[in-house]
C-alpha cells in the first residue's frame, strides 16, 4: 500500500480568489492565492468551507484543476438546486476569501513514477482532476502515451476546450457528445460503451492505467467496460459524485 | 476565526435538527462512491468468514441467509460530506456472527472483494451497532452500493461500512485499512467530524 498523502494535521486556511474564468456557461474555474500551500499531487481534491455573515458554514469538495507547483483552483459546475455551486460560480469574485483545507486523498493520484501508457476518461466535469493530470504531465516534460476519452452533452458542454485543442505532443483526445453535435460532426456521438473502450482503449497487453471520473452510472459502466476488455481491476483508478443535487 | 464569504448566504438545515454531525448535508439520492471497478461476486462463490479467534468461522450465502436477521433503520454520513437518513437495511448483526468466536482481539481489519479493506475497534461492531447488511429498502443490495452483502456500521463514517465484505479479520493491534492509508481517520467519528488522520 502506497504512504500516506496526508502530512499531519490538515488545518483550514484562508484562500483569495485570484482570478475567475468561465469555461462553459455552467462551469468556471477559479484560481486561489494560497500563502501556504504544502502543494499537491494530480488528481487529488481540497475541501472549501464558505462562511455566512452570520457564522452559518457550508463545505464542499472540490478536485484540484491545476497541476502540481501552480497555484490552487478548482473547476466547479453549477447545479440548480446546489447551496455552494451557484454561489462559487455566479457571486464569488476577485478578492473574496474562502477557506479551505488539503490536499486530500491519495489513491486516485498520478505521479511521473506511475508510469503509463494512461487512459483517461472523463465524463462531464469529470475532466477537472484528469486535466490536472495531463497539465502535470506536460509541465514535467513526462512522455508516457496518453489517451483521453471524453463523454459530454454538447459540444458547449466541453470543459477546457482549448486547451484539449492542442494536446501536447503524445496526447490524443477523442470527444464524444452524447446529446447534441454541431453540423459536420464526425466524431462520436453516443454514451461511452463496450465498442468504444474497445476502439480507443491502449490495449491491456501494453500494461496500461486508466483513470475514470464522472457520475456514478458512467464510472460504473467504463470501469466494467475496461474489466470486460481485460484491463487489470487494480489498474482502474475510479472517482465518481453522485448527482447529489449539491 | 473563519472569514466571511461575501454576499454568502446558504440554506440552513431545519429539516433534522441534531441528526446531522457538523459539516455534512442531508441527501435524497444515494451516492456512490468507491476507489475501483465494481466487483461481481457470485452468491455460489460468496463465503463470509471471521479469523483471527480461536478457531475461524465460515459461512456460505446459503448458510448466512439462515441466520437470524434484523432490520433497522438508521442514519448514515459519508466522509464525502452527504448524510441520508431513515435508511432501512436488513442484515445479520455482528453480535450473531461473533457469537461463539473465542477471542480477545481490540480490533477488526474488515476485508472485501476487490482487495478493500477497512479497520475498526471490535467494541464498534458489537452491542448491536453493525450489521453485515444484503437488503436495502427492502430489496438486494445493488453491487454498485455494495451487494451482495456490505458491512454497516452507522455511527461511523460510511467508508467504515465495506462494501463487498467478504469477511473480519480479529487482531489485537489497529492497523489501517485503505483509506486509512491514504490519510483518513483511523477512527472516523462523524460527531466529532474525524475526517483525516488527527482530526
Amino acid at each position: 500500500m502506497a504512504g500516506t498523502a496526508v502530512r499531519g494535521r490538515l488545518t483550514w486556511e484562508t484562500a483569495t480568489v485570484a482570478s475567475v474564468a468561465d469555461e462553459t456557461a455552467r462551469v468556471r474555474t477559479i484560481s486561489l492565492s494560497v500563502p501556504d500551500w504544502a502543494g499537491h499531487r494530480a488528481g487529488q481534491h481540497i475541501d472549501v468551507r464558505l462562511t455566512a455573515e452570520d457564522g452559518y458554514q457550508a463545505e464542499r469538495e472540490y478536485s484540484i484543476a491545476s497541476a502540481p507547483g501552480e497555484p490552487v483552483s478548482i473547476t466547479v459546475e453549477r447545479l440548480e438546486d446546489g447551496e455552494v455551486s451557484p454561489y462559487l460560480t455566479e457571486e464569488l469574485r476577485v478578492g473574496d476569501e474562502l477557506e479551505l483545507r488539503g490536499p486530500v486523498g491519495g489513491y486516485f493520484v498520478w505521479d511521473v513514477a506511475d508510469g503509463g501508457p494512461l487512459l483517461l476518461l472523463a465524463g462531464g466535469s469529470g475532466v477537472v482532476p484528469l486535466r490536472a493530470i495531463l497539465r502535470h504531465r506536460e509541465r514535467v516534460g513526462s512522455t508516457v502515451p496518453v489517451r483521453l476519452l471524453y463523454s459530454s452533452r454538447s459540444l458547449a458542454d466541453v470543459i477546457y476546450r482549448s486547451e484539449l485543442d492542442q494536446p501536447s505532443e503524445g496526447v490524443t483526445v477523442i470527444h464524444t457528445l452524447t446529446r447534441q453535435q454541431p453540423p459536420g460532426w464526425t466524431g462520436y456521438a453516443r454514451r461511452v460503451d463496450q465498442q468504444m473502450i474497445a476502439e480507443v482503449a491502449w490495449p491491456a497487453a501494453d500494461g496500461p492505467l486508466a483513470y475514470a471520473c464522472g457520475p456514478t452510472s458512467f464510472v460504473e459502466g467504463v470501469a466494467s467496460d475496461l474489466v470486460a476488455f481485460g484491463y487489470p481491476p487494480r489498474r482502474i483508478r475510479t472517482e465518481r459524485f453522485g448527482a447529489t443535487g449539491q | 476565526m473563519s472569514p466571511i464569504s461575501r454576499g454568502f448566504r446558504g440554506r440552513r438545515r431545519e429539516d433534522a435538527p441534531g441528526r446531522v454531525p457538523p459539516g455534512q448535508y442531508v441527501t435524497r439520492d444515494f451516492p456512490v462512491l468507491s476507489a475501483g471497478p465494481t466487483p461481481h461476486t457470485a452468491l455460489g462463490d460468496w463465503t463470509f468468514s471471521i479469523d483471527g479467534g480461536s478457531s475461524p468461522k465460515r459461512w456460505t450465502w446459503q448458510e448466512f441467509q439462515a441466520l437470524p436477521t434484523e432490520t433497522v433503520t438508521v442514519d448514515i454520513h459519508c466522509v464525502t460530506r452527504w448524510s441520508k437518513l431513515d435508511t432501512v437495511w436488513t442484515g445479520v448483526s455482528l453480535d450473531v456472527l461473533l457469537e461463539g468466536v473465542e477471542h480477545d482481539a481490540a480490533y477488526a481489519l474488515a476485508v472485501s472483494d476487490g482487495g478493500y479493506t477497512t479497520n475498526l475497534p471490535v467494541a464498534d461492531l458489537t452491542g448491536g451497532q453493525a450489521w453485515v447488511a444484503f437488503n436495502y429498502d427492502g430489496s438486494p443490495l445493488r453491487p454498485e452500493h455494495g451487494g451482495p452483502a456490505r458491512l454497516l456500521v452507522p455511527h461511523l463514517y460510511f467508508w467504515k461500512s465495506a462494501k463487498w465484505v467478504r469477511g473480519l479479520r480479529l487482531r489485537d493491534h489497529d492497523e489501517p485499512g485503505f483509506w486509512e492509508n491514504y490519510g483518513y481517520n483511523i477512527y472516523g467519528d462523524p460527531w466529532r467530524e474525524q475526517r483525516y488522520a488527527g482530526d
